[in-house]
């Protein structure tokens, strides 16, 4: 396949439509060929893939302690 | 609430069913798989766990309240959350904390194109960095320094893994929104935690390197 070039400006636009699987096969193509070729944007998209992975495990969104304890109380008491 | 909703399992079907008669235990089993997801979507709006508990609650029981109305046109967690969206968003108004967060938005996040500002190289995360101490320190700092708009896509969709149709469902904004402000989030994010990486958080070794445009 024929691969059309494509900008950095483009390729940030997509970068996070590109992370989540939702842009199509041809600008998936366009945005791999322009990774192998950018240094700065495969950076950009390798850093915003680690940062979905860190957030993803929602390490800093703990429910505080006796949260479930205090929530049965109140829907008991309601 | 219909008993056809296509988006419950029968298990949930059943529960709410016994919940609507007054059961409140079938209630609690209904909300307790969502709890996390129930305070997490209050923190990514008032980054306060005090604040978000006490809305996590208020939204339980409205929902316990509305819940002979619900018609399982969503899946009940997803409803949930958005009930406490809905009730977050009114502790901010009641306590007036809108005023300041729409002039910290007008001033810094317009729905305007965001680029890049660091090209520092970041390869993959060694498993064993993601638990330094220092990395998740950064990674409280960035997420709290974000606009509160930008946070709750980011915690929707990130942290509690709900799809982009979910996420814009829960927020009341359409697709396409949702998609501009993670891309938003993500890069504001990376931008946020990407000077650390000069070795501040990684082992000892040369993992990472600066590769900067001029």
């Amino acid at each position: 396949m024929r691969v059309i070039e494509i900008s950095c400006l483009e390729v940030w636009r997509e970068i996070s439509n590109y992370l989540d699987g939702e842009v199509d096969a041809e600008l998936r193509a366009r945005m791999e060929a322009h990774f192998k070729a950018c240094g700065h944007c495969k950076a950009v998209v390798d850093g915003t893939r680690n940062v979905v992975k860190l957030v993803g495990d929602g390490i800093e969104y703990q429910v505080p302690e006796g949260f479930s304890k205090r929530l049965y109380a109140k829907i008991k008491g309601k | 609430m219909s008993s056809t909703g296509a988006n419950l399992v029968p298990a949930e079907t059943e529960l709410i069913q016994r919940a609507c008669q007054g059961d409140k235990e079938a209630f609690y089993c209904l909300v307790q798989p969502c709890e996390r997801g129930v305070f997490t979507a209050a923190m990514s709006i008032l980054n306060n766990a005090h604040d978000a508990e006490e809305v996590a609650q208020e939204a339980v029981l409205k929902a316990l309240t509305a819940l002979p109305r619900f018609r399982g046109e969503c899946k009940f967690s997803t409803w949930l959350i958005q009930i406490t969206i809905n009730e977050a968003r009114l502790k901010l108004r009641r306590d007036h904390r809108h005023l300041y967060e729409s002039l910290d938005e007008q001033q810094t996040d317009g729905e305007g194109e965001y680029f890049p500002k660091d090209f520092a190289d970041w390869r993959d995360i060694p498993s064993e960095t993601l638990q330094r101490k220092e990395l998740r320190e950064a990674l409280k700092r960035a997420l709290d320094s974000l606009p509160p708009k930008y946070r709750e896509v980011l915690i929707l969709r990130d942290v509690q893994h709900l799809s982009i149709q979910e996420t814009a469902q829960v927020l009341g904004v359409t697709e396409g929104n949702v998609k501009t402000r993670l891309l938003r989030a993500r890069l504001q994010m990376r931008d946020a935690l990407t000077p650390g990486i000069d070795g501040s958080w990684s082992t000892g070794k040369q993992e990472f390197e600066k590769v900067r445009p001029w």
